[in-house]
């Protein structure tokens, strides 16, 4: 090349590179949120799958409130997905003021990421739960196999639905459920609870990447025996289609806890540390825990939760994640790569 | 002669960057466009693929979820790039030498795995497939279960695959000189005889070339089969794309970059053989 | 003869019942599922305001990648069909990389750069604080683009490198001696040869870019903000109740409408472009004459 079309090369080069980044400036500017007016304010939350309805009437009733209280319009924007991947795109830089998630785990992982203080899970009531779930299963109409409890699913011909907990939140307390069971039923002989475990899996005939992935292959494909599914899952399946589905709680079940967090460097970042706080905190209000029992979802409140008593089965004996030393012993355990899940699955 | 001579004088401008003007301002062009759209991103990928040590590197790779995921991922594109061979080449011939009614339509059709969104042809075909869609609900009952199977990743990839094949074998077949095929019928040969010995060698490269994007497209295909393929690993129906997210999910930056990495790998090694054959064959159509 | 004409009817039937079950048996039943629940709700569901601002997002997203790869691509196959230099053919793979490529890597390789944990992010941070811009690439609408424009990086030049193979250097070299500049070559002589196969690579470019779904989903988590239509799509879909699930089919058989639409057109101009190689190929054969 002579120096002069290697010169023409560089301008070319120089030319290109302005024309990019004046690009990236431009279109830099529709993405982001108006803030600067004080009457208006955006705040993002970053939650998981099945919770699009629940907070998408919650944003309502918490804007007609914050609008009253404080006299300043709020815009909550909705961000949902697996757990685990959406806990992924807050560390990986995604918008998110608060994060309201499956799992304490996925929120420890933002936390490790130094996103979030450490003693987030101290901030709201109830290790920062303002409602729980259960785990329960979800059978055809007239329960046609006779599936009442976790023993049943491990029978020959008993096709299961459950996702897969290497991806996706419910699954893991969907595997830590059996697990319970099984580790009751064989007084802790570790090596019959996982040869339990084992057929378990065995007999899962798909594995979606998400619950919601799993409620569309049981209901919308057809496929399976039984869902182990959400309990708010299983109520808005039924909700829907009240004479094909019906819900078998079985005798022992775990506590799921979603948990919520504010992300405080974005939070701070975007001046939004108050909102955020009031936000959450409102999802403790007599309002928003009666909403959360609607949705399906069970109220923190315990006078609340017992209104809510012919919708839920409140005698299923749970197990909570402390069982299990908390989740980040669990995760250690059960889920990374080579643990348990792993050893029974390939077995 | 005039004409060996003139090629030799072309021969040796070309080796000048020929005498056309503008050279240094594609170049420019072209590397500074490729390096910010795709090798830098890319290189972002492999600087974390290399912070690995290779024994950490290997252990990744050679684990079972990642072995069976290669294996499926290679087996499944291997199995579909050769189905859409077969059918590629008789639709290709069908359209080239026959004209009939729907012609055009068919000759239409066949690009729409490209125009339609992965995403939307794998939430179909997994329920078109499953044991309550048609045609799922036949196969289902002479015992062929087609969504949450190998089958199903299959079937995924021939419909993303099939226009490669078309579109590559097409324009050969066009160009293609009857003479010899009548040459060889007329001394006798017959009609399998001599497509054997007589058009498939012609129609070799560009069947190849088909064949390799079809396949590199089906190891890398992730939207339209996650939804049919079940995604067990008991049963091996995960592809590697989908380790990948698995892994991402996790966090485990290391791993994805890693299984990322032997992806990268083999598509290159692949497309490299796809143009080192696309050269051998303008090569071979010019001197014909 | 009455063997010859089995043939040609069984390779119809068999061309035919292929293209039947694989391609528009699927195209039907998105059709189908879209309609079941009636046209009032089908028109409701293309009503809501996820849908227009995910389609104009999209249309937005595929006017900058056709712009973008056309360019590119013009320039490259010039540079790939005209000059002969060390490393072309690894180039020629180079540029085809992002044909065969997951998309998920895709959309972890701009995670990569310009994600919170990217290499490149303090440089935009520090661009950010010098300018007092607030550029931000990935999880906003820069980054989709990108990761369309990488997906269908390689679509225009694969299809105008071919023509400029075919039609060869003579005329260029011609124009050349006789001291015509580049550009004035490149417009007078090359262009109108690659206009039909250009046009082309823009109907593939931007149907590949208007259904690209793993790498945008990869890098872009807010509805009604960063979504493209696959994308809003996905979230119906995922959204679980039976009337999503139709409002999805309903947005899917949108994007199966644009796709027609794009294949029609590509038809058309393929019949013109066929018409155009013919005149090619004659006038090569009365020179050789």
């Amino acid at each position: 090349m002579s120096m002069k079309k290697f010169n023409l090369c560089v301008v070319v080069m120089a030319i290109i590179l302005s024309m990019l980044t004046g690009c990236g400036a431009t279109s830099g500017g529709d993405s982001k949120n108006v803030k600067g007016n004080s009457k208006t304010v955006t705040i993002t939350n970053v939650s998981y799958d099945p919770t699009r309805e629940l907070y998408a009437a919650y944003n309502e009733i918490f804007s007609d409130y914050y609008k009253n209280e404080a006299g300043i319009d709020v815009t909550v924007v909705q961000s949902h997905g697996g757990s685990g991947g959406q806990a992924r795109s807050v560390v990986e830089g995604a918008e998110a003021d608060v994060v309201t998630l499956a799992l304490a785990h996925d929120i420890t992982l933002i936390e490790k990421a130094g996103l979030i203080e450490p003693d987030w899970i101290e901030e709201f009531e109830g290790d920062s739960s303002p409602y729980t779930s259960t785990i329960v299963f979800l059978v055809r109409s007239g329960n046609p196999k006779g599936i009442n409890d976790w023993d049943d699913l491990i029978r020959d011909g008993i096709d299961v639905i459950s996702p897969d907990p290497k991806s996706s939140g419910a699954a893991c307390w969907n595997f830590l459920a059996a697990w319970y069971y099984a580790s009751q039923k064989y007084g802790n002989d570790e090596e019959q609870i996982k040869s339990f475990m084992s057929k378990l899996y065995g007999n899962v005939k798909v594995m979606d990447s998400g619950a919601r992935g799993s409620t569309t292959t049981f209901v919308e494909n057809g496929q399976g025996d039984v869902l182990v599914s959400w309990e708010n899952e299983a109520i808005s399946t039924l909700s829907e289609y009240p004479d094909d589905y019906e819900i078998v709680s079985p005798s022992i079940s775990i506590l799921a806890q979603p948990s919520v967090a504010i992300v405080d460097e974005n939070a701070d970042r975007n001046g939004t540390q108050n909102i955020a706080h009031d936000y959450l905190s409102y999802l403790y209000s007599e309002n928003a825990q009666r909403l959360i029992g609607e949705y399906g979802y069970r109220p923190s409140d315990k006078a609340i939760l017992g209104e809510y008593a012919d919708k839920f089965d409140l005698d299923m004996s749970l197990c909570t994640i402390n069982d299990f030393g908390g989740w980040n012993a669990a995760y250690e355990e059960f889920f990374k790569d080579g643990g348990v899940f792993d050893e029974i699955y390939s077995r | 002669m005039i004409k060996e001579k003139n090629k030799e004088q072309n021969n040796k401008r070309k080796k000048r960057h020929g005498s056309i003007p503008g050279f240094g301002l594609s170049m420019g062009i072209t590397l500074t466009m490729l390096s910010m759209l795709v090798l830098i991103p890319l290189a972002s990928i492999l600087l974390y693929g290399l912070s690995l040590s290779p024994s950490e590197f290997f252990a990744i790779v050679c684990s079972d979820s990642v072995r069976y995921a290669l294996r499926t991922s290679i087996l499944c594109s291997f199995i579909a790039a050769t189905i859409n061979c077969v059918f590629g080449m008789i639709i290709a011939w069908t359209l080239v030498r026959y004209n009939f009614f729907h012609r055009r339509l068919i000759d239409g059709l066949i690009e729409l795995p490209f125009a339609l969104p992965t995403a939307v042809a794998g939430i179909t075909l997994s329920k078109m497939y499953s044991n309550t869609g048609i045609p799922g609900k036949w196969l289902s009952a002479i015992g062929i279960d087609v969504s949450y199977t190998h089958l199903g990743i299959v079937v995924a990839l021939i419909f993303v695959g099939i226009p490669f094949v078309v579109r590559t074998v097409q324009p050969v077949l066009q160009k293609f000189d009857y003479q010899y095929e009548e040459a060889a019928h007329i001394l006798g040969a017959g009609r399998i005889i001599t497509f054997i010995k007589v058009m498939l060698p012609e129609l070799m490269p560009a069947l190849l070339t088909g064949f390799g994007l079809a396949f590199a497209r089906g190891m890398g295909e992730y939207g339209s089969v996650i939804y049919i393929s079940g995604n067990s690993a008991k049963d091996h129906t995960q592809v590697v794309s989908y380790v990948i997210m698995q892994k991402l999910n996790y966090m485990d930056y290391a791993g994805a970059t890693a299984v990322a990495l032997v992806m990268l790998i083999t598509s290159f090694v692949i497309l490299m053989v796809i143009n080192l054959i696309q050269i051998k064959q303008s090569k071979r159509t010019n001197n014909v | 003869m009455s063997k010859k004409r089995n043939i040609k009817i069984l390779m119809i039937i068999i061309s035919t019942l292929f293209v039947l079950l694989m391609l528009v048996f699927p195209l039907a039943s998105v059709l189908v599922n879209s309609f079941s629940k009636g046209l009032e709700f089908y028109f409701n569901s293309l009503k809501t305001e996820y849908f227009f601002s995910a389609l104009g997002l999209t249309c937005i997203v595929t006017f900058i990648t056709v712009i973008v790869n056309s360019f590119f691509g013009i320039i490259a196959s010039y540079l790939l069909t005209r000059y002969s230099f060390a490393g072309k053919h690894i180039l020629a793979t180079l540029i085809d990389i992002p044909f065969s490529i997951s998309p998920v890597i895709a959309g972890l390789a701009f995670i990569m750069m310009f994600g919170r944990l990217g290499w490149a992010t303090p440089i935009i941070d520090t661009i950010n604080s010098i300018t007092g811009w607030n550029i931000k690439i990935v999880f906003a609408i820069p980054g989709v683009v990108l990761a369309t424009i990488f997906v269908t990086f390689p679509f225009v030049s694969r299809e105008i490198i071919p023509v400029l193979n075919a039609v060869g250097t003579d005329e260029e070299e011609a124009a050349a001696i006789m001291g015509a500049s580049g550009f004035t070559i490149f417009r007078k002589i090359t262009f109108p040869h690659i206009k039909w196969a250009l046009a082309y690579g823009v109907v593939l470019c931007s149907a590949r870019a208007i259904g690209e779904f793993g790498a945008v989903n990869a890098l872009s988590k807010t509805r009604g903000m960063t979504f493209t239509l696959p994308l809003e799509i996905d979230a119906l879909y995922l959204s679980g109740s039976s009337d999503s699930i139709v409002a999805a089919y309903a947005v899917s058989s949108i994007l199966v409408l644009v796709s027609v639409i794009l294949l029609v057109i590509r038809n058309i101009l393929e019949y013109r472009s066929d018409r155009i190689k013919i005149s090619v190929e004659e006038r090569a054969e009365i020179k050789e004459d």
